[in-house]
């Protein structure tokens, strides 16, 4: 049996960690909406390149000179990168990414093909370590400070693996940002491109640009910015879907902490009543014992 | 009243300029150029450097991380990694970021192979371009 002091101790210590919890929580709140914020400030630009590249890959396609980046070709050595976070506390968020790739890639095994591993996180980075398994490029700390160069970078070594024709494809797993409570795995195909015209049914109104240089050479010189807004809005999505996992991860755990107090209180109670009733059971045991003295 | 150009500099961390402007000049891929009300549409690269706009008779001068630059209908529409004005750069960063660069490509020269040398190539004509920038046009 618990003493009360016991159980008093470890009502304070669930009290301690309730803080905490609901104080990550808020801390996750803040981070997403900073988040949601780069997310939204990103949207134009991300739109409006999109639409110049697929406008220009379109002008370009009906010509006939496909940049390499557009080319696709057998495809043997597949590069997959695997996006986490660098810290815990957020759930099956890293769980779910990781289940999600190791079942990609042994799907792609099967099918006879090489596959190299790239990541981005310390969380799969570890996963990966623990297992021996090689890693191509790693790399941690982007997390929390998140800049476009960091996409720039990443897309530099992706297209440099595709050019010098080691990978033939790249796959991008990342969590999706779908809404505060859910998160989604998604697997994209980011390298070759494929087709990026847009297909909208309207005839594109014929502008005579002048191009400098000329088309072909632009829409090379402008396929690596469009690995590089693809990258980033994973990255975002991932950031994004992490804080919100971690929101909801310590939603639950100070949920749990409120449990946990209820229930210890409950015990405490019984405990205290329990030494109240015997206490009084001893004075009444002890007037007892003193009527019988005197009479 | 004189035509005037729309100038919109967007970057992924969000809009920078979006005036009405008088001219507007910046580095394409294959060299500067300007651009004056009336010009012909217009594709190109943009390199890294500067991008100056001229209104109400006074110059404005950014420093712009490479992209892409459109004209068309009297809109200059540039979209860049990064772009930031001459007034905001920070020197001392700037000079820390050139001297980070000049060591690295003294280290890869020297022979070590884990230096990214075209990155740091690049890092360096950054750095370079601001401190140029912003001890030419900031205003002391």
């Amino acid at each position: 049996m618990p003493t009360l002091r016991d159980i008093r101790k470890k009502i304070k210590a669930i009290q301690g960690t309730k803080k905490i919890t609901s104080a990550m929580k808020m801390v996750a709140a803040a981070k997403l909406r900073k988040v949601q914020d780069s997310m939204f400030r990103y949207r134009p630009y991300a739109t409006k390149m999109q639409q110049v590249i697929s406008d220009l890959a379109g002008a370009v396609e009906t010509r006939g000179d496909l940049p390499p980046l557009l080319l696709r070709r057998p495809i043997k050595n597949v590069e997959v990168l695997i996006i986490t976070s660098d810290k815990g506390l957020c759930g099956a968020f890293n769980t779910n990414i990781i289940r999600t790739a190791t079942k990609e890639i042994d799907r792609l095994k099967k099918e006879g093909l090489n596959v190299t591993i790239s990541v981005v996180g310390r969380k799969a980075r570890d996963y990966f370590r623990r297992r021996d398994i090689p890693l191509k490029n790693v790399w941690t700390g982007i997390s929390g400070r998140l800049q476009y160069t960091h996409a720039q970078v990443i897309s530099q070594e992706l297209i440099n693996a595709y050019v010098s024709e080691a990978t033939d494809e790249v796959l991008v797993i990342y969590n999706e940002f779908k809404s505060v409570i859910s998160q989604r795995v998604v697997v994209n195909r980011i390298l070759p491109i494929g087709r990026i015209a847009s297909e909208s049914a309207e005839q594109p109104v014929f502008i005579p640009f002048t191009y400098e240089p000329r088309a072909p050479e632009l829409l090379a010189m402008l396929l690596p910015i469009y690995i590089e807004i693809q990258i980033y809005r994973a990255l975002l999505e991932s950031q994004a879907a992490e804080e919100a996992a971690r929101m909801t991860a310590m939603d639950n755990a100070t949920k749990n902490c409120d449990e946990l107090i209820k229930k210890t209180t409950l015990i405490a109670n019984k405990v205290r009543q329990a030494s109240i009733t015997k206490e009084l059971m001893d004075i009444v045991g002890g007037v007892e014992a003193l009527k019988q003295t005197e009479g | 009243m004189q035509n005037k150009l729309k100038l919109e500099v967007i970057t992924p961390y969000g809009e920078v300029i979006n005036e009405e402007v008088d001219e507007v000049y910046t580095t394409g891929a294959e060299g500067d150029f300007g651009v004056l009300p009336g010009h012909c549409p217009f594709m190109t690269a943009i390199r890294i450097g500067s991008l100056s706009y001229k209104k109400d008779g006074q110059m404005h001068y950014l420093f712009v991380n490479r992209g892409y630059c459109e004209v068309l209908n009297d809109r200059v529409l540039v979209l860049v990694g990064s772009a930031e004005r001459v007034e905001d750069i920070d020197i001392e960063r700037a000079k820390a970021a050139l001297a980070r660069a000049e060591e690295r490509i003294r280290r890869a020269q020297a022979g070590e192979a884990d230096i990214d040398y075209a990155r740091a190539q690049a890092a360096l004509e950054r750095a370079t371009i601001r401190i140029q920038l912003a001890t030419k046009f900031i205003p002391r």
